[in-house]
């Protein structure tokens, strides 16, 4: 039978695995058609896991048989290239671990290998999730499957591409500043950026330690929700994550309170964008939620500073590749020459940028002008949203300035392509939750491309997310 | 920042760079600096700051696993090995 992927979600496909109107393994068969059709010209997947995707879909159907399914067993997905799984190649899209395999499972995946998920291959990014097009990959762009000629956005373009194309049902992603929710936003998808500390990072190449989160990309915000409760949690493997018993969730309210800071969306916006955000207000509105105008003092510097700890932190995580444990070698005279030459191969242009613009603001001379006051400045915006979260329950923006760009648009000024950060990376500098959904289309020469809103909501909750999501795009 | 600045943080960076390299690096190095100088503006006090909220909390490292269980799989990524060691050239 013909499996009607483009409207299937999580649920439907348990029931229909549960019923027999397919099996696991005839559904991983049916989206590696997808990938073997569309992902020479869209470049989604970097390595397909054939073999052992269709292992974990037979165990799948065994499980379905023996009555020990749960939601995400026999659910095919998509894991972003920085996220290990164990025997695959992983790689960050970069030059430099062009042959490594991962030698140990993520928390993430061992909890989804747990629940039965199956694994269809390894996607693309920006090189250590460095961008926000993919642009930056070593392995050529992804493709954004409504317009070919435009990105697919990033760092998480792979993840959020595979599943727009129907290349898989749902996919994982991090964020570090925007990246599993501005692909979302370009290619139509759901993208959750985790609070700081709810999802293990074990296992995950990391880029910025005091930011990073991975999150799931998906359909729907249930499908997005039903991963979320698989992959959260205290792990012991990595120290950052919030022990269960200081989980403390936010009131679920039936009407909420939105927050917007209008003073921050003046400049910079396209005009399609802003009109788009008008009318998902008035749909908000026109839902029973309330909208209220806030004022966040400090978040015009949120970019700057940014750009300023998330470099820093990148200096010192990238350190580790020079050629010695894993990955590539590039040999000079002696050992020193052997790092230059290794890294100096290995790391393409944004890495090698943001390794010496680290190495700057950390250097003894520039570190109170930079590192130092970054870091005292984040404490003020995280004081910002405290006494935001007061008054509102959930802070709205459009999730991108900008809809998907050209290929090649920005590639030449990093600042421009930084500049598409600027309504993500707040989140990930205090640490809230955040949740991209899909909110409408805007046509460029022709072309469908779509749009998403931003909610962010206070630490921990992810359920108030879930609430509104699913209100905004009417899901039961 | 200058060539000499692009060469140093490059050094100390272990990144061999080529002289167009430099060129392009120092143009970058200036657009991204002017943006990031922004935070200058702001008015937040440096002098007597406390460690934040978000800190490195260590495990502690005990319960060591079994000695070589990891060593083969480990030892395959590495680009020279050796009997059961990662080879890197002399120091001295």
């Amino acid at each position: 039978m013909k499996i009607d992927l483009k409207n299937l979600n999580i649920r439907k496909a348990h029931d229909s695995m549960k019923s027999g109107d397919f099996s696991a393994r005839e559904l991983t068969e049916a989206y590696l058609g997808v990938i073997k059709e569309k992902n020479s010209n869209i470049n989604a997947y970097l390595h397909i896991f054939e073999e052992n995707a269709l292992k974990q879909a037979d165990e799948a159907d065994k499980r379905f048989r023996d009555g020990t399914a749960v939601l995400l067993t026999g659910i095919p997905m998509a894991i972003k290239n920085n996220i290990l799984v164990k025997g695959e190649i992983t790689t960050a899209s970069s030059k430099i671990l062009e042959n490594y395999h991962a030698i140990y499972d993520a928390t993430v995946i061992e909890k989804l290998k747990r629940a039965g998920a199956v694994f269809l291959g390894g996607v693309n990014l920006d090189e250590f999730a460095m961008g926000g097009s993919t642009e930056n990959s070593a392995y050529g762009v992804t493709k954004n499957p409504y317009d070919d000629t435009r990105v697919s956005g990033g760092s998480s373009g792979g993840s959020a591409s595979a599943v727009a194309m129907d290349g898989a049902l749902s996919a994982l992603g991090t964020d570090t500043g925007g990246s599993i929710r501005q692909p979302s936003s370009f290619c139509g998808t759901v993208g959750l950026k985790t609070t700081y500390g709810r999802v293990s990072r074990y296992g995950a190449i990391a880029m910025g330690s005091s930011l990073d989160q991975i999150g799931p990309i998906a359909k729907t915000v249930d499908d997005a929700e039903i991963i979320y409760d698989c992959i959260k949690g205290e792990d012991k493997m990595d120290s950052q994550t919030i022990p269960e018993n200081l989980i403390k969730e936010p009131k679920i309210k039936e009407k909420m309170t939105i927050g917007v800071p209008r003073h921050f969306m003046k400049d910079g916006v396209d005009l399609d964008v802003m009109k788009n955000f008008e009318e998902s207000l008035e749909k908000l509105k026109s839902l029973g939620h309330e909208i209220k105008e806030i004022e966040l003092p400090n978040i015009d510097y949120s970019l700057a500073t940014y750009y300023i700890i998330m470099p820093a932190e990148v200096s010192t995580n990238l350190a580790r590749f020079d050629g010695v444990r894993f990955g590539l070698l590039k040999e000079g005279e002696n050992g020193i020459q052997d790092y230059m030459k290794t890294r100096a191969v290995g790391f393409g242009p944004e890495a090698r940028r943001r390794i010496i613009l680290g190495t700057y603001v950390l250097s003894a001379g520039y570190y109170d002008a930079y590192y130092n006051k970054a870091t005292a400045l984040r404490e003020i915006m995280k004081k910002d949203f405290v006494k935001a979260f007061e008054n509102v329950d959930v802070i709205l923006t459009p999730t991108s300035p900008i809809p998907a760009f050209k290929i090649g648009e920005k590639a030449n000024d990093p600042v421009q392509m930084y500049l598409a950060d600027i309504f993500t990376v707040s989140a990930n500098m205090v640490g809230v939750p955040a949740i991209s959904v899909p909110s409408g289309f805007t046509e460029r020469e022709g072309k469908q491309l779509p749009l998403g809103i931003q909610f962010m909501a206070p630490w921990m909750g992810e359920n108030v997310l879930f609430k509104i999501g699913k209100d905004f795009l009417n899901e039961k | 920042m200058n060539i000499k600045d692009i060469e140093k943080l490059a050094l100390l960076a272990r990144i061999e760079l080529s002289e167009e390299e430099k060129q392009k690096m120092v143009k970058e190095m200036d657009s991204i600096l002017v943006f990031i100088d922004q935070i200058q503006k702001a008015d937040v006090d440096i002098t007597e700051r406390e460690a934040g909220d978000v800190r490195n909390i260590m495990r502690e490292d005990g319960e060591p696993h079994e000695s070589g269980i990891y060593t083969e799989d480990i030892l395959k990524e590495a680009p020279k090995t050796r009997d059961n060691y990662v080879e890197v050239k002399k120091i001295l």
